[in-house]
Order: C-alpha cells, then sequence, then structure tokens
C-alpha cells in the first residue's frame, strides 16, 4: 500500500464537442421547431384539460386495457393538466441541451474556513462586547435569570395538561359484567347457544341500552368473539372449562399484541390469526399463542346462560384487555 | 438605443434595486456553477416532490373536514349509503367523488407523498456511497435524515387523515407503540389522544400537525439544507479538469435554471399523470374504521414497511416484574431498533472521520468502489432494511405464491442476521475487484478481443490504451493508511485513553486497510518501457 503517490497528471477538461446546432443553422431551426412543438403540445394538455373539467359529465365511464373501466372525467382531467405540466418541462430542458450554451463554465472554490485574521477578530470582538456585559461578574443576575427562563419554558407544557384524562382505572375494565347478555356485532341481537353450530365464530358484543350510539372507546375494548367447538376438543384448566359453555368459548377480539382485532378463524385448526402481524392463537388450549409477536393469549371471558337461555356473560374480563402496558400488572 | 423590453426590464431592476442593493447578490449568484450528473436529480425530485404535496395537500383542505364526529353517510358512492361514518371519511368521499379534480388532486397528493420519500431514500444512498456527507456538509447530512424521519412520519399521519379502516390499524398500531412505552406510555398515549383509543380528538389533532407543523418545520429544514448546498457549492465527480478547488459545471443563467426548472415541471407532469391513471388509497372500498373489523393483508405504506416488517418477526418477548410490563417484542422492533439505526445513520459521518482521522474538506465525490468498507456497509444495512420490508408484505407473500407464513417468518428471521453480513462480505469483494479491474485499465489498457498472430507464432490479445483522461479518473483518489494505535513508549508504558485509539484504530484498519493500490505514474511509464 503505497502513500506518497504520485498521480498521473491531469489532462485537463476534454475538448469541448459541439452540438449540430451550435454550427448548423438547419440544425439550429429544427431545434427550435422541435422546442416549439414540445412548447405547443402543454397547450394543447391544458385545452384538453378545460374541455373535460367542463363537458365531460362525470358520470361516464370509458373501458381502457390494463386499467379497466375508468371515469372519463377523471382521466380527461388528469392527462390534460399531467402533458400539460410534462410538456413545459421537456420543452425548457429540451431547449437547454439543444440551443442554450453548453460550454462547461469552471468556477474556483474557496476554504470553508474564515481567514485567520478574522477568526481573530471575530473572537476579539466577541470577548470585548459579551466582556462588557460583565456576566463573569454578576452571579446574581445570571442565577435568577437562569431561573426564570428555566420556569417559564415550564409553562408551555403545565399547559398540555389538559390534552386528555389521566389513565386512572379505565385501560383495566370494560363493559363486560356479571349477567350482561352477549349480542352481535352488528345487529346487537342476543345469542342462545343453538344459534351457533360446531365451527361456528360469532362477533359479539355487550348489551347496552342504547346500541345505536356505541362509543368507539368502549367498542374498542368491548369486542369480543365466540367459538364453537366440541366441548372434548378443549384442553383447557378445570378453572377455565368452568368459563365455557357447551364447548362454546369466549375471547376478548382485541390483539393482545397491538390491539388490532384478531378477525380471522381457521375452522379446521382452530386457530384465530391476527391480521396485522400474524400472531396466532390457538382456540382449544385457551387462544395460547403459538407463532407471532404477541406475548400473552387473548384473554378469556367467562360465560353462561341466563335463565331466558340467552349467553351472558358470567363475570367481567379477569384480566385487562388489549395490548401491555407498564402497570398492566398492578 | 434602448429597445422597449430593455427599458422595462432596467425599470423593474432598477425598482428592486434601489430598495435592496440586489444587483451585486443576484449577479453573482446567476453566474454559480452547478455541477452536471443525473445523480444530482435525486435530491431535486424530492424537493419539487414536496412543492407538489403543498400545492396538492392546500386544494385538499379546502374540502377536508378534520372531525370525528358520526354522521350516516348518503351521499354519490352508493355502496356506502346508510353507513356510520366520521365526517372526515364523509368529507374524503366527497372529496373523491363529488368535487371534480377531488380524486386527482388526492391521488396526486397520495403519489406524490410516495414520490418524496423514495426520493428521499435514493437520494440519501447517492450521498453516502458517493461520501458526499463528508466534512463540511456533515451538517446537510443530519439535515437530510432530520427530513427523512419528518417524512416518513408526515406521510403516516397524511394518509391516516381519511379515517378509514386501513390506516385507522395503523394508528391502533402507533398507539399500542406509545402506551407501550414505560414508566409513561399510558399517560402520553391518553394524552395523545384525548384518552382511550381510538376517542374523538386524534384526526382534528392530526390534521393540524400534518398541515401546519411539520411542513413548517420541513420547509425551514429544506431551506436550510438548500442554503448550505448553495454556499459550499454542489459536490462533483471526480474526472479530468475536476480538482477539490473547483466546480465545473453550467451556470445558473440560463442553463441550470432551464434544465431544474424544466425537470420541476416535468416531474409534476409525471406526478399528475400517475394521480390520473394509477388508483392509490380507494379509502371506498375499504371503509370507515372502527376498532372491531379489519382486513387481511393489511399493510401500511411503503416507507413504513420496514417497521412493520421489524414488528412482525420480533420474537414474543415480554418481562413482568414486580408488577410492573416491559413489552419488548413492541420497544425493539417499533422503537429501539429504528432508533439505533438512525442515530447511527446520522452520526456515520462523524464516526468515518474519527476512524480514518481525516479532518480535511472533500469536494470530489468517492466512487464506490474506492471505498470499499464503506460501501459494503451502506450495502449491508440496504439489506437489512430490503428484508424487513419484504417481512412486511409476508401475508400477501404468502397467500399469493401460495407459502406457508410461518416458513416465511422464519425465512425472514434468518435472513435478516445472515443476509446483511453475507451483502458486506460480497460488496466488499466486488469493489476491491473493481479496483483490481482498474489497475489492469490503467496498467495494460482496455482488451479488444482482437488476436494478432505475431511472425514468430505467438498469438496475442492486443490491448488498447485508455485515454489519458480515463486513466486520470481511474486514478485520481486518494488512498490513505490506516491510523495506527499509538503503542507502549520507550519505557513501555501504555499510552492513555488506550481502549478509544484501540478501537479507532481498528475501525481504521477495516475502512482503510484493504486497498488495491492504485498505480502510479512510475508504474505506467515502467509498463510502457519494458512492455511487449
Amino acid at each position: 500500500m503505497s502513500t506518497e503517490l504520485e498521480p498521473l497528471a491531469d489532462p485537463g477538461l476534454p475538448h469541448h464537442v459541439h452540438r449540430k446546432a451550435d454550427t448548423d443553422p438547419a440544425a439550429e431551426k429544427r431545434a427550435e421547431r422541435q422546442v416549439s412543438i414540445l412548447f405547443l403540445l402543454s397547450a394543447a394538455g391544458t385545452l384538453l384539460f378545460i374541455y373535460s373539467f367542463i363537458w365531460i359529465p362525470t358520470d361516464v365511464f370509458v373501458f381502457l386495457p390494463l386499467l379497466g373501466n375508468t371515469n372519463a372525467h377523471q382521466l380527461g382531467i388528469g392527462t390534460g393538466l399531467g402533458l400539460a405540466l410534462f410538456f413545459i418541462g421537456a420543452g425548457a430542458v429540451h431547449w437547454a441541451k439543444t440551443l442554450m450554451p453548453d460550454e462547461e463554465v469552471i468556477a474556483q472554490r474557496h476554504e470553508m474556513r474564515s481567514s485567520d485574521e478574522d477568526r481573530a477578530s471575530f473572537v476579539e470582538t466577541v470577548k470585548e462586547e459579551a466582556g462588557k456585559v460583565q456576566l463573569g461578574r454578576r452571579s446574581l443576575i445570571k442565577r435568577s435569570l437562569g431561573l426564570a427562563l428555566g420556569l417559564v419554558g415550564l409553562s408551555p407544557l403545565i399547559l398540555l395538561r389538559d390534552l386528555g384524562p389521566l389513565p386512572e382505572q379505565s385501560l383495566l375494565k370494560t363493559t363486560w359484567d356479571k349477567g350482561i347478555r352477549v349480542v352481535t356485532d352488528p345487529g346487537n341481537r342476543p345469542l342462545r347457544p343453538e344459534d351457533l353450530e360446531v365451527g361456528a365464530i360469532a362477533h359479539v358484543l355487550p348489551e347496552i341500552k342504547d346500541p345505536e350510539h356505541r362509543k368507539l372507546s368502549d367498542i374498542a375494548k368491548d369486542a369480543a368473539i365466540l367459538i364453537r367447538v366440541r366441548p372434548s376438543e378443549l384442553k383447557l384448566s378445570e378453572e377455565r372449562m368452568a368459563w365455557t359453555h357447551e364447548g362454546i368459548i369466549a375471547f376478548s377480539k382485541i390483539c393482545s399484541h397491538m390491539g388490532c382485532p384478531v378477525a380471522l378463524y381457521e375452522q379446521t385448526t382452530k386457530h384465530l390469526l391476527c391480521p396485522c402481524h400474524q400472531s396466532t392463537f390457538d382456540v382449544p388450549t385457551g387462544a395460547k399463542v403459538i407463532f407471532g409477536p404477541a406475548a400473552r393469549p387473548l384473554p378469556q371471558l367467562a360465560i353462561t346462560v341466563d335463565d331466558e337461555g340467552y349467553l351472558i356473560a358470567a363475570a367481567p374480563f379477569d384480566e385487562p384487555v388489549g395490548p401491555s402496558f407498564w402497570e398492566r400488572n398492578i | 438605443m434602448k429597445t422597449r423590453r430593455e427599458k422595462i426590464a432596467g425599470g423593474v431592476a432598477n425598482f428592486v434595486d434601489e430598495r435592496t442593493g440586489a444587483a451585486k447578490w443576484v449577479k453573482k449568484n446567476l453566474q454559480k456553477v452547478f455541477p452536471d450528473h443525473w445523480s444530482f436529480m435525486l435530491g431535486e425530485i424530492a424537493l419539487y416532490s414536496f412543492i407538489i404535496l403543498l400545492l396538492s395537500g392546500t386544494f385538499l383542505t379546502f374540502w377536508f373536514v378534520p372531525s370525528q364526529e358520526e354522521l350516516i353517510y348518503n351521499g354519490s358512492y352508493t355502496p356506502l349509503n346508510g353507513v356510520k361514518m366520521s365526517a372526515a371519511y364523509e368529507s374524503t368521499l366527497h372529496i373523491s367523488f363529488d368535487v371534480r379534480g377531488g380524486l386527482l388532486m388526492r391521488q396526486v397528493h397520495h403519489w406524490a407523498a410516495l414520490l418524496f420519500l423514495a426520493a428521499m431514500v435514493a437520494h440519501l444512498l447517492r450521498v453516502f456511497f458517493t461520501g458526499a456527507f463528508r466534512k463540511p456538509r456533515e451538517i446537510n447530512w443530519i439535515l437530510g435524515v432530520a427530513l427523512l424521519t419528518l417524512g416518513i412520519v408526515e406521510g403516516f399521519l397524511g394518509y391516516s387523515l381519511p379515517d378509514d379502516l386501513l390506516s385507522g390499524t395503523g394508528i391502533r398500531i402507533a398507539q399500542a407503540i406509545i402506551q407501550a412505552l414505560p414508566v409513561i406510555g399510558t399517560y402520553l398515549a391518553f394524552f395523545a389522544f384525548g384518552g382511550e383509543f381510538p376517542g374523538e380528538l386524534f384526526i382534528p389533532r392530526i390534521y393540524t400537525v400534518h398541515v401546519l407543523l411539520i411542513p413548517g418545520i420541513i420547509l425551514a429544514l429544506i431551506t436550510v439544507h438548500l442554503m448550505l448546498v448553495w454556499y459550499q457549492k454542489h459536490t462533483q465527480y471526480p474526472g479530468p479538469g475536476r480538482t477539490e478547488k473547483n466546480v465545473v459545471g453550467y451556470p445558473l443563467l440560463p442553463v441550470y435554471m432551464a434544465k431544474a426548472g424544466g425537470f420541476f415541471f416535468i416531474v409534476f407532469g409525471v406526478t399528475v399523470l400517475l394521480g390520473a391513471f394509477a388508483q392509490i388509497n380507494p379509502i371506498w372500498i375499504f371503509g370507515p374504521y372502527t376498532p372491531t373489523q379489519i382486513s387481511a393483508g393489511s399493510q401500511p405504506d411503503w416507507y413504513m414497511g420496514w417497521l412493520d416488517g421489524l414488528v412482525r418477526m420480533s420474537p414474543p418477548l415480554e418481562t413482568h416484574a414486580f408488577g410492573y410490563t416491559i413489552s419488548w417484542n413492541i420497544l425493539l422492533p417499533g422503537l429501539i431498533l429504528p432508533g439505533i439505526i438512525f442515530t447511527g445513520m446520522a452520526l456515520y459521518p462523524f464516526i468515518e472521520a474519527w476512524a480514518t482521522g481525516d479532518k480535511r474538506e472533500h469536494h470530489l465525490l468517492d466512487r464506490p468502489r474506492n471505498a470499499p468498507t464503506r460501501t459494503a456497509i451502506g450495502a449491508m444495512s440496504l439489506t437489512f432494511m430490503v428484508v424487513a420490508l419484504i417481512n412486511g408484505g409476508n401475508d400477501l407473500i404468502a397467500t399469493h405464491f401460495s407459502l406457508s407464513i410461518n416458513q416465511i417468518m422464519w425465512g425472514t428471521r434468518i435472513s435478516i442476521i445472515l443476509l446483511p453480513p453475507l451483502a458486506y462480505i460480497i460488496t466488499k469483494r466486488v469493489c476491491l475487484s473493481l479496483q483490481r479491474y482498474d489497475r489492469e485499465l490503467v496498467l495494460h489498457g482496455r482488451e479488444t478481443g482482437r488476436l494478432v498472430m505475431l511472425p514468430h507464432g505467438e498469438y496475442i490479445e492486443v490491448h488498447e490504451p485508455i485515454s489519458p483522461e480515463k486513466a486520470y479518473l481511474l486514478t485520481q483518489h486518494e488512498q490513505r493508511t490506516p491510523l495506527e494505535a499509538p503503542g507502549a513508549d520507550a519505557n513501555g508504558v501504555a499510552p492513555r485513553g488506550g481502549i478509544k485509539s484501540k478501537v479507532r484504530s481498528r475501525l481504521s484498519k477495516a475502512l482503510l486497510g484493504e486497498q488495491i493500490a492504485k498505480p502510479t505514474a512510475e508504474d505506467v511509464k515502467a509498463i510502457e518501457s519494458g512492455h511487449h
């Protein structure tokens, strides 16, 4: 590896090659014509745009290969405007390339660094003027200024306090509670066990007084799924078996990973798949995570039937639903 | 005798100059020289895309309603009649179906955003692989990384504004990331959303961020970015006539103005044609956002795909201790790893300068092969991001190619660890090979493929010597030696700061150690004199 190399000599800028239009007047005229045609094409584009905007009805569709059925109005104004803009650019670039001077020009660079005299005078000026302030001597001013600026900077942060309520208990509770009926989502109809055959899945919400006006923030926690399997297929502890009813098992629909609804059920394998990051939950073992980044099984909801035979929650969720958070296990 | 045009122009110039003294600096800047290379247009595409975003975005704000208030749809798109949705979603449907040019502008805006980010990435790669980030341009590099980050956030917020099912799912994921932060997560999430997810305040709030705050910051940063380029003068590729102390190119007036200005219209035109012909973000098909619904095959926009891919391949790690939970499966791929990557990216100019000990200004670009380690590092990082990006679409790959998603996931998990170092090794070898090839070209000329039989029977292939311009280009680069760690002195006392200088010398050797020595003038003369 050589360090003090004698490089090959710099042959200097290559010899300038003239363009046709530089020497041949016919070529020059041709180039001019070409540039003008490009600009005129742009004008045509604008005319197409204006025509399309005003005179093509907005509900006409045309069939084009590759694109399929396309709205004619949108296509007309889009093509017109796009070509109008494009050809201005094409014309300008063609003009520059064929007719404008193309001899390369050399300019000199200067070192970014200021000269030593400039630097010295800068330092001197700052020292002198700043020195007049005598900040070093005036420690009381310095400290009180620091205190004032520091404190006033706190105010905008404090002003932001009402951006939102404190979380308090909201992440720990849902609408589900003992005795609340299970209703379909959508439809808000109560369910009986007979409505679900083996292999079926039902997307449900808790029954509330005004089902037409559920708050999205409640839905985001209350969403649940009921899956019916054969009771013999469930592999749960005794305690968790008591939370099921005739093979119907209920889970929170909100993924324990990042909160997407776990809406995809694969009947043959009895797997629930969350479409966001492909976390896969195994229903017979209590929605245990068998694949993907989720770290916890879906919370199970205890269900049973009421006196009229409708499915109800037997108890609220025994853990917070949805994604994890710092205080989750308190 | 002045023509009429000259009189008017003179009048205007006089008006301005009498009030601003502009004549001198305008003249100086009109003569400014800009080097010409296609790779310098990538940053221009980013700039022009941003302008297109501002224009098309302003159009959209005249009709968009940033409100989550619920209403029942009753409009032109009949499949959604009677459906409950937010005013934001409804106004987006209105723009798409009832405002003439509305769908065109929506699509132009979205395509411009995709182009903006793609151009920034391409520009970043060009700047990285040519070493344009070296002194004095480190600040510009950091500004660029900041612009890229802001662009990603801005794009994410932008496509979330219509409050459709697909983008709302993305917001849910973003909220989960915020919420996962230790100690402060739930508070930050509740403050951002004004309560529980999804709340009613998020769309109006991100509207302000998307339309005012971030564009303002981006505009300010772009201005500083461009001012620095203007003042420091653009870099140029090496070659005959080009040195560290000059700029070879074309003046602003008229050539560069025409070319750059023309290119703006070309980019604008192409973007509008994309908006006209290529459907993008058809939110009417997704439906309005509700937290209980989702479509299979949900993906973020491409520039967020790598983040999603990292989250998808993350191992299911969570720590439960003393009643507290830390979700490593969210924090690692969603915050910590991206933080490390972007911080490393921002600091790279300083790391490289420290490792090479090079404190000088650089205005001549590197041919990537002449900086093999840097190029290999770049290839390695790019491979990492591409594997992450591919994994962001693993469910679609599985369905389209009838593959098992489990296998794909394991494939990407292994690939993301194995492929980057492999890319590093291969790239470095290729660079060194290319250096060897350059050396051969200079010393022995170009192989012409013509075989000639000499009188005494020997067959030779005729080599044509390369032009002096080409020879200069191939040998103009500088080859520095690695820094040596200062060894123990005469008394066997090790120097202070031992670890730091050891790391430095190791990095230095890695960056500069392996090079194919470029031929010197003496080498060439030796070949020419004693050659057959």
